[in-house]
């Protein structure tokens, strides 16, 4: 059985991309616990030679026309847009002076 | 004020289509109805979170005058519907149930809104769920809770909770719901609705919010089996732009409705009846629509589908593991919500993705995000995610060994309980297990129907739920359509009262605006 630490918890925030608090990581922390516990029953069943299935239904992958189709207009595309600057999203630095 | 009465807002949408195109009554007329009962009902309810009044006031106006033009009108003509918020509205706020896309208008409608259009519907507005679909009872939803309409102190059941409120309170004609393990079936029993899942794949998913791409579906949520075959006839087919969608002819679903169930083989599956895991209620109802199914002429037969009570630990790693890759797309960057950062001046771009992760996702969604990400990661890949996929294979081979002795319909209770208070469970792992009927569908990829077969001692209404071989709806519908007939809930449907004090109002049209459709 997987026991989730703390730190555990804090990395997978950062990999997650989410802010936890103090509380909310031990929270979190606890209930991963439970959660993984009962996921645990997975463990038991024999499954050698079984394949694993990514989708229900046996497709290949398909192609299509390598056609131009109409897309969203720039003003449509930034019309939810946060923050922009002509026919840009803006966002914060990604790299700061900093680093 | 519309003159349309309460039994006809209570009618079947496909009564309602055949009413509009005959010329008995208007879509206007419609509209207006159901907007009244909105305002006198659904201020304790909540099963909407938009009310599209003016759009489909302009919609109904047009439908009403083509049709005097003496231009043929679709399968829906005039048929008011509620969408459930995961389904996305041009011009039409869609949130998910999530403060993240708080206020978001989408720039298109999903394929399922354009085939809903196309066929002259309506669309009155979008309802309530649980946040991007996480969750069994709709108190997951970052906005208000959705009341049960036959016992306003529980829920409506979930994630298409206000899909199935408002059909079951006579606030919609019918409604979309999507389902990515049992959040169409569920509600629909706990509401005392119609619910259908349909095959994965029968059904574009363009233009639906992604929640687990391998198991979301959407499907029809209704007052009767004949709208649930009307409306999967409408929505069905391949879509060019999703392309895990079923090249299949569409079949006329209504026409297998008057078959009867005589040659049929349905399967009780005995891990589905487990002692002490099922409301007595609940199992003497079943029992009472097997009885019934028998006497009908169907051959009725008890069998075994054995990795059953791995589905629920399968699905909570697999639909998670989807989910953490499906919601990174929510950045802050190109819509919905980005977190202010005043007065820090030096916030980085990873400081902007972390708080606005934190601040528009609730507490369940943030979980399941974590335990997908836990799922995935190096070193526990193998033993959780591939495990789940594999133990998925197994689950979908007991389907098919049981379809291939000879099994037409598996036959099971939808829910283990009936709806339950709001506020009553309170750990995440319980209520997980309020789907544990569910989920092995979706896993499995297969069609599942919830129909109405009763209410228990207090008035709340049972689901029993039929699943069948992949793309054949048509014999789910054809067995609900005698469940229906001959158990079903009659004429019972949930005692309104409505609010005294209400002061809300949708006013007559006004100049079009951005905000509705």
């Amino acid at each position: 059985m997987a026991e989730i630490g703390l730190q555990e918890v804090t990395e997978l925030a950062m990999l997650a991309r989410l802010r936890l608090n103090a509380d909310e990581a031990e929270t979190m922390r606890r209930e991963l616990q439970q959660i993984l516990t009962a996921m645990d029953a997975l463990a038991a069943v024999p499954t050698d030679g079984v394949a694993a299935m990514t989708h229900a239904v046996p497709m290949d992958l398909r192609l299509r026309p390598d056609a131009v189709l109409p897309s969203l207009a720039p003003a449509d595309a930034l019309a939810a847009a946060p923050a922009t600057a002509g026919d840009h999203f803006v966002v914060p630095a990604a790299i700061g002076p900093h680093e | 004020m519309s003159g349309i009465d309460a039994a006809t807002l209570h009618s079947s949408a496909a009564i309602l289509a055949r009413r509009v195109r005959g010329g008995e009554i208007t879509a206007l007329d419609l509209v207006e109805g159901y907007l009244a009962r909105i305002v006198a009902y659904d201020d304790d309810l909540g099963a909407y979170l938009q009310v599209a009044a003016d759009g489909a006031r302009r919609s109904a106006e047009d439908l009403d005058q083509r049709r005097k033009a003496g231009f043929s009108l679709g399968p829906l003509a005039g048929v008011p519907m509620a969408l459930k918020d995961l389904v996305v509205t041009k011009g039409l706020v869609t949130t998910a149930g999530s403060k993240m896309l708080d206020g978001w208008v989408p720039p298109y409608d999903a394929t399922v809104v354009e085939k809903l259009r196309a066929a002259d519907a309506i669309v009155l507005g979008k309802t309530n769920c649980d946040e991007f679909g996480m969750g069994s009872s709709n108190e997951n939803s970052a906005y208000h809770v959705t009341r049960n309409p036959w016992d306003r102190t529980r829920v409506p059941g979930g994630s298409s909770g206000g899909s199935a409120a408002a059909v079951a309170a006579d606030l919609c004609a019918a409604s979309l719901g999507t389902d990515t393990g049992g959040s169409i079936r569920q509600p629909a029993a706990m509401c005392g609705t119609v619910g259908l899942k349909p095959t994965y794949g029968r059904v574009s998913r363009w233009g639906l919010i992604a929640y687990a791409s391998s198991l979301d579906g959407i499907g029809p949520m209704t007052k009767t089996v004949e709208d649930a075959a009307l409306l999967l006839e409408t929505i069905a087919g391949a879509d060019p732009r999703d392309a895990t969608t079923i090249d299949a002819p569409v079949p006329r679903y209504r026409d297998a409705l008057s078959l009867g169930v005589t040659g049929l083989t349905i399967g009780l599956p005995r891990e589905y009846f487990p002692p002490g895991g099922l409301d007595p209620e609940i199992r003497i109802a079943i029992d009472a629509v097997v009885a019934m199914l028998r006497e009908a002429g169907a051959d009725v037969v008890t069998m075994s589908l054995p990795h059953t009570a791995l589905a629920l630990p399968a699905y909570y790693l697999l639909a998670p593991a989807e989910a953490s890759s499906n919601l990174a797309r929510y950045d802050g960057v190109r819509y919905g919500h980005r977190a202010s950062l005043q007065g820090q001046n030096k916030a980085s771009l990873a400081d902007m993705l972390e708080q606005t992760r934190a601040e528009g996702f609730g507490p369940e969604v943030k979980r399941r995000i974590m335990l997908g990400t836990f799922a995935l990661r190096s070193g526990y890949y193998d033993a959780y995610y591939k495990k789940a996929q594999q133990v998925r294979t197994l689950i979908k081979q007991d389907f098919d060994q049981a379809f291939a002795k000879g099994i037409d319909v598996v036959l099971t209770p939808t829910t283990p309980t009936t709806a339950f208070e709001i506020g009553a469970t309170n750990s995440p792992m319980q209520m997980y297990l309020a789907d544990v009927f569910t989920l092995a569908c979706n896993l499995a990829g297969l069609p599942g129907l919830s129909v109405p077969c009763g209410l228990n001692s207090v008035g709340l209404p049972i689901g029993v739920q039929l699943m069948g071989r992949t793309l054949d709806e048509a014999t789910l519908l054809r067995v609900g359509a005698v469940i229906e007939r001959r158990i079903g809930l009659g004429d019972r449907k949930p005692a309104l009262t409505a609010e005294s004090d209400t002061q809300r109002e949708f006013p007559a049209a006004e100049p079009p605006t951005g905000g509705v459709a």
